[in-house]
């Protein structure tokens, strides 16, 4: 199989660049939704279970680690269930499942530092969990009571973002900062940013532009994309021609493909991303390469466009599965830790239905509050006469 | 019942009738303009195989391929920018938007490209494109999927923009929007979407660029458009039970406005409630305020009144029922309005 490489770099024996449409081998090598992350995958831990080396990134796990990696993935994975089933129930209004991208999430999570910054979409409720912000304070937003509860500059977690790509630009643009801060460099106090993103977001002007400005000023930004395999009812083909990681190298940076279902893989690529950007060696891109293995939304319904085989093939490399099997294998964890972990998970779930149908809805003025950090005495007679509006009807029918 | 009212909204005459929703009207639609002409493209996200996520564009991939019917990258932009060159190479593109909320990424283009082409070249270059685009709340929904963006579109020379509010005129505007050789930005009501109504597929109503009263009456005009329209007209009826007499003007065309019928009915009424989703700040509503006022005026009899969507970012969905005008808002300002 001709490598992406001859395709955009054509040898004097090799096909007219302006045919360089890939062929269906090269498709399948790792653009069409596939199960298969083709050789540059970076993977520590195969879908069995098996430990294995890779020649540029390793990670030392302890035990310990290992067993918290388990847990926060076990507990987000309960977490986004049971969110899917209050919207089942109607506590919701929607809810987006993260159901198989746990690995590519936590792995990510827990390499940021304190001090680091992350930008998410508005499926990274794994990142949110690592970042210190309990599922309970997501639940708002799609509950409808909110536009998403935690503080971003306490937990260094922007507001998740709806609009595709956007937050692309505003994390170059906060890494832009932390370079102009002297924050990049040797010291202990260096600082990156971590911006998430989907491969449908790939093709917005945002994200390409995103790619430019981190690249120009050396900005310290990781970009996470994980490719999910689908754009709500669009493969990856739809998006691109090559292997999203590939692009990287276009725009002047590394661009790393790692198996999003191992966490291990994850972890190690995250940190390696994450320090060489503290070092003044950014920006770089990391593919996860994974699975939605749930509707893009509660809306959405999946069997109008993809196959159940896929699903199935994806089921058995299982970001979760895989760990429980190496640490049985290790003996790193007995039974009492699986059940403990499930007694934690089951604990967290009730805690949410309970937090949930007890959200209390927002008064009415909170429509007009905060719009301004300052006065705007337009808004303020608006509101005063709706209040008053509003005020007419107490006791009433309304 | 005996002898109803004929519902303006979903009453045709009893020629050629379907009953339809709004989503099936539009898709019926698409797929008479698509027969009528090979020319006709339909692109966006997830409209092909999916058929949209609101199944507006469902079935039109399967029966008319992969090459009318584009699943498109992930690009707002992209889309409105490649249907322009689309429309230049001699295509009719008709692009959708898949929440009014995403549009902003292709603003560039429909404000710097899309509305200006025609000018630039003297008219050597039309741009017969549409630009679907559901919009308006009341869906419980997330952010970006619930906000009335139509004014910075009707402020923009160069652009047309329409807004259906019931199935007969879905059906039918979006052909006639299709067939015209300036750019229209179709807005869909899409709390709407699944409401029925009768269709009189062998003509169009009314020509796409007019305004239309839906309900005929003396004592104050409600001018509205979208999924106001419903809105407006259940306060009519609601305002009739009280012995009060409401006319109900339906924009249709949100640029070029078409005031004639608003005009005629304000000199016989001498009151004007004009009701949005959208915000009021520099707006369509505002734009109708300062014309009435000015073609009105000595036959107004209270102040031009608004009910609208506040001038704040569209608030978490608990708060979408105070946010959005509802009936009790429409009667209320009908009263103040009387009572001047």
């Amino acid at each position: 199989m001709s490598s992406p490489e001859k395709w955009t770099h054509p040898g004097p024996d090799g096909p007219p660049a302006t045919a360089a449409a890939p062929t269906a081998e090269q498709v399948i090598a790792g653009l069409k939704a596939t199960d298969e992350g083709g050789a540059d995958l970076v993977q520590l831990l195969t879908p069995e279970g098996e430990r294995v080396q890779h020649p540029d990134f390793d990670i030392d796990i302890s035990a310990e680690e290992l067993r918290g990696l388990y847990r926060d993935m076990v507990l987000v994975r309960r977490a986004d269930r049971e969110a899917n089933a209050l919207q089942r129930k109607g506590e919701l209004g929607l809810w987006v499942p993260l159901l198989g991208q746990e690995a590519a999430q936590i792995g990510a999570g827990r390499a940021l530092r304190p001090m680091d910054m992350a930008f998410p979409s508005y499926r990274e409720h794994g990142v949110a969990w690592c970042r210190g912000i309990q599922p309970t304070e997501i639940l708002g937003m799609f509950r409808g009571t909110d536009n998403g509860s935690w503080d971003p500059v306490e937990h260094r977690f922007h507001p998740y973002t709806i609009v595709i790509g956007n937050q692309v630009l505003n994390a170059a643009g906060y890494a832009m900062g932390q370079k102009f801060d002297g924050k990049v460099g040797d010291d202990a106090d260096s600082e990156a940013t971590m911006c998430f993103f989907g491969d449908g977001a790939t093709s917005q002007g945002d994200v390409h532009e995103g790619f430019v400005w981190a690249a120009v000023y050396d900005a310290p930004l990781v970009f996470f994309c994980q490719n999910n395999q689908w754009a709500i009812s669009e493969p990856t083909e739809r998006q691109s021609r090559l292997p999203l990681y590939q692009r990287a190298r276009g725009y002047g940076f590394p661009g790393i493909r790692v198996d999003g279902n191992d966490v291990l893989a994850t972890l190690a690529v995250s940190r390696w991303a994450l320090e060489e950007c503290r070092q003044g060696n950014g920006p770089i891109l990391i593919e996860a390469f994974t699975y939605r293995m749930d509707a893009h939304t509660t809306s959405d319904d999946p069997s109008r466009y993809r196959l159940s085989d896929e699903l199935e093939l994806w089921k058995l490399k299982d970001p979760i599965e895989r760990v429980k099997v190496y640490l049985v294998k290790q003996q790193w964890a007995d039974h009492a830790f699986f059940d403990s972990v499930e007694a934690d998970a089951e604990q967290l779930a009730i805690g949410m239905r309970d937090y949930c149908v007890n959200l209390p809805d927002p008064p009415a003025e909170r429509m007009f509050s905060q719009v301004y950090a300052e006065a705007n005495p337009v808004l303020d007679a608006q509101r005063d006469e709706f209040l008053a509006y509003h005020a007419g009807f107490a006791g009433g029918e309304h | 019942m005996a002898a109803p009212t004929m519902d303006p909204l979903t009453s045709a005459t009893p020629a050629a009738k379907q009953t339809l929703t709004v989503a099936k009207a539009i898709n019926n639609g698409l797929r008479a303009a698509m027969e009528a002409d090979p020319k006709v493209l339909v692109m966006g996200e997830d409209v092909g195989k999916l058929g949209g996520v609101f199944r507006i564009t469902d079935g039109l991939q399967k029966d008319f391929g992969e090459q009318r019917v584009l699943d498109t990258p992930l690009s707002e932009s992209g889309i409105i920018g490649t249907a322009v060159g689309l429309a230049i190479r001699g295509y009719r593109p008709v692009c959708e938007i898949q929440f009014e909320g995403f549009i902003f990424p292709g603003f560039d283009q429909i404000v710097s490209q899309v509305a200006k082409l025609h000018f630039r070249t003297q008219g050597r270059i039309k741009l017969p494109m549409v630009i679907r685009v559901p919009f308006g709340g009341g869906i419980g929904a997330v952010e970006h999927h619930s906000e009335s963006p139509e004014s910075y579109f009707a402020h923009t020379a160069g652009l047309k923009v329409v807004a259906c509010s019931n199935p007969a005129d879905a059906y039918w505007m979006i052909q006639q929007a299709i067939d015209s050789d300036d750019p229209v930005l179709f807005f869909e009501p899409k709390r709407r979407y699944y409401e029925k109504g009768e269709v009189d597929t062998t003509a169009a109503p009314a020509p796409l660029y007019s305004s239309r009263v839906l309900r005929t009456g003396t004592d104050a005009t409600l001018v509205t458009y979208g999924p106001m329209v419903r809105t407006s007209l259940d306060a009519a009826a609601a305002a009739e039970e009280e012995g009060r007499s409401l006319e109900v003007v339906d924009l249709r065309s949100l640029s070029p406005l078409d005031l004639g019928p608003v005009y005629e009915s304000v000199r016989r009424t001498g009151r004007l409630v004009v009701v949005t989703e959208a915000p009021s700040e520099s707006s369509i509503s505002s734009e109708i305020a300062a014309k009435v006022q000015q073609e009105c005026f000595y036959s107004l009899e209270a102040p031009v009144l608004r009910v609208t969507g506040f001038d704040t970012p569209y608030p978490p969905s608990k708060l979408e029922e105070d946010f959005l005008p509802d009936l009790d808002r429409v009667l209320h300002a009908v009263d103040r309005s009387l009572a001047w």
